[in-house]
């Protein structure tokens, strides 16, 4: 299934630039992501962390002025190649969002609408679908009374867990989080976060949190940036115990950000 | 001591109103009064009509053709005329409309063909309606051949609404929430779907008040069906897209210029008035309705 050298690495991103018209955001990034580990991706407000994990399946396309230099591989695919299915890549690369956002229609409906875009009309089989991917984002428990009343009455974090639902029934082999917790409560958060450990199992996941503590809970591998550049890289671990940078230190140890 | 100091510094005289302020009062009467002025006419012309119309309005007046020259009898297909040629519009100029809108808060992107677009909108915009009149004879009637008819004066009144149906379902498009946008092609969902199941349904509301309030305004419009449409008797609701027809705006200006017996007919041209003004308030009352329903709705 993975193509690339060792099979190890989903990503492989190589001396990768994102611009924003001229300016640049995201400076000379050499980063490689494990296959079903959580990378956490940390740093301080407009580091570049969200426009580097939105470069992953192609969500900066949105925004017209922004450009790349270098090369991204998911599975040894360059992701900004002219003939690169962008529609196929965001199913196989899904993304939660830091605001939940559910569509205004049912439970239901929201958790079928990929599988529906993608030609699934069967009932039973639509059925099946919604119900393995709440089931999955530890949400069917709470909803199955509830699958026809709006996605917009739920609470926040089961909304949040509504989109992540959303996302896996597509059967995505990577899912981007984009500050997912940033918006919910403590126990909101513990969910999501045991939700994630559950869910690394057959996925990888890639996190950008602005919480270091979620960071050192959750993740594998840590990195930290700074100003658009990649400080540092390594296991979670040794990058919260003993971090080889200075900055990193400083960032870590709550002395700036 | 404690009645010497409060003779001395009466502290409630502190902060009760000295003398009557009388600039203040004056500009605080005068802004009440002036914003009341809108209120006043409308009421004012709403009354006079109905005092002069009500008298007539019956069921037989909206049941029954005229009769008699037009002094007796009721107006029913005048208003079957204009009920016909705002529909007729609306058919064709929704789909032109909403189809512009999404171009433009969608797919166009900034440059010369946007602003080129988006000055012809204006500009149309700020076109008097008799001008519509005169484009309408030139093209739909002359140059397309369908005379006057039906057909002819639905499409001039579609040209002229156009740039109000193109803002409005703009607007309502420009306000689905950027997220649910987002949500959906991070689903992998193309940009076509994108579209037609999340933005356009979430729009839907604001498209379809805009368009209840752009039907309004253009069955109360008389120039631009003037030389297009609008006949001064037909014996009946016309039976093809290609007769002319009957229109309350036009039906009034009628009775009130042109015919020998003007006199004879006030009471009429009240009730068709009333009638038009009936039927208008009563669609902005329905887009009013609807919007209000819809922002206590939205959740989002």
């Amino acid at each position: 299934m993975v193509d690339s050298k060792n099979g190890k690495y989903i990503f492989e991103i190589k001396k990768f630039n994102i611009f924003y018209g001229d300016l640049i955001a995201v400076k000379n990034v050499i980063l490689n992501i494990e296959l079903n580990k959580i990378t956490a991706i940390i740093g301080p407000s407009g580091c570049g962390k969200s426009t580097l994990l939105k470069a992953l399946n192609r969500m900066n396309d949105l925004i017209i002025t922004s450009r790349v230099e270098g090369q991204a591989l998911f599975q040894g695919v360059d992701i900004y190649d002219k003939d690169t299915d962008v529609i196929e890549l965001r199913r196989r690369v899904g993304m939660v969002f830091q605001k939940p956002n559910p569509f205004p229609i049912s439970v239901y409906e929201n958790v079928a609408y990929g599988p529906k875009i993608r030609g699934v009309k069967k009932k039973n089989q639509l059925d099946e679908i919604v119900e393995n991917a709440l089931v999955r984002a530890d949400l069917w428990k709470e909803v199955k009374d509830k699958l026809h009343e709006s996605g917009m009455s739920l609470s926040g974090g089961q909304m949040q867990r509504l989109c992540i639902a959303r996302s896996l029934a597509q059967e995505p082999e990577v899912l981007l989080f984009d500050e997912p917790t940033s918006a919910l409560d403590p126990i909101s958060t513990a969910n999501i976060e045991n939700l994630l450990q559950e869910l690394r199992k057959n996925i990888t996941i890639v996190i950008v949190t602005h919480n270091m503590q979620q960071a050192a809970r959750i993740s594998n591998y840590t990195a930290f940036m700074y100003l658009g550049e990649l400080v540092e890289f390594g296991d979670t671990d040794s990058i919260f115990v003993n971090p080889q940078n200075k900055l990193t230190e400083e960032y870590i140890t709550g002395r700036f950000g | 001591m404690n009645q010497e100091m409060g003779e001395k510094y009466k502290p409630f005289e502190l902060v009760r109103k000295k003398k009557f302020n009388f600039k203040e009062n004056f500009f605080l009467s005068l802004i009440r009064t002036l914003g009341f002025t809108g209120a006043i006419i409308l009421i004012i012309i709403l009354s006079f009509v109905a005092y002069n119309g009500i008298s007539i309005l019956s069921w037989e007046f909206i049941t029954q053709p005229p009769v008699e020259a037009m002094t007796e009898g009721g107006i029913f297909p005048v208003i079957m005329g204009t009920i016909l040629l705002t529909v007729i519009c609306m058919i064709v100029v929704i789909p032109i409309g909403v189809t512009t809108a999404i171009f433009l808060a969608e797919y166009s992107k900034p440059g010369l063909i946007l602003s080129t677009v988006m000055m012809s909108i204006y500009t149309l915009a700020g076109v008097p309606s008799v001008v519509f009149g005169l484009f309408g004879l030139a093209v739909f009637v002359v140059v397309f051949n369908f005379g006057m008819s039906l057909l002819a004066g639905a499409l001039t009144l579609a040209v002229m609404i156009l740039p109000y149906i193109i803002s409005t379902s703009e607007e309502a498009i420009k306000a689905v929430p950027y997220s649910f946008k987002e949500a959906s092609l991070a689903c992998g969902a193309t940009k076509w779907q994108t579209i037609r199941k999340v933005i356009l349904p979430a729009a839907m509301p604001g498209i379809l008040t805009g368009s209840i309030l752009g039907t309004a305004k253009v069955s109360g419009e008389t120039a631009p069906i003037m030389f297009t449409a609008a006949a001064f008797f037909t014996p009946g609701v016309p039976r093809s897209l290609f007769e002319p027809v009957m229109a309350l705006p036009y039906h009034i200006y009628v009775l009130v210029t042109a015919g020998t017996f003007i006199e004879e007919t006030r009471p009429i041209q009240y009730g068709t008035a009333l009638t038009l003004i009936i039927l208008v308030l009563g669609m902005n009352l329905l887009g009013i309705i609807l919007r209000a329903r819809q922002r206590r709705k939205k959740a989002w």
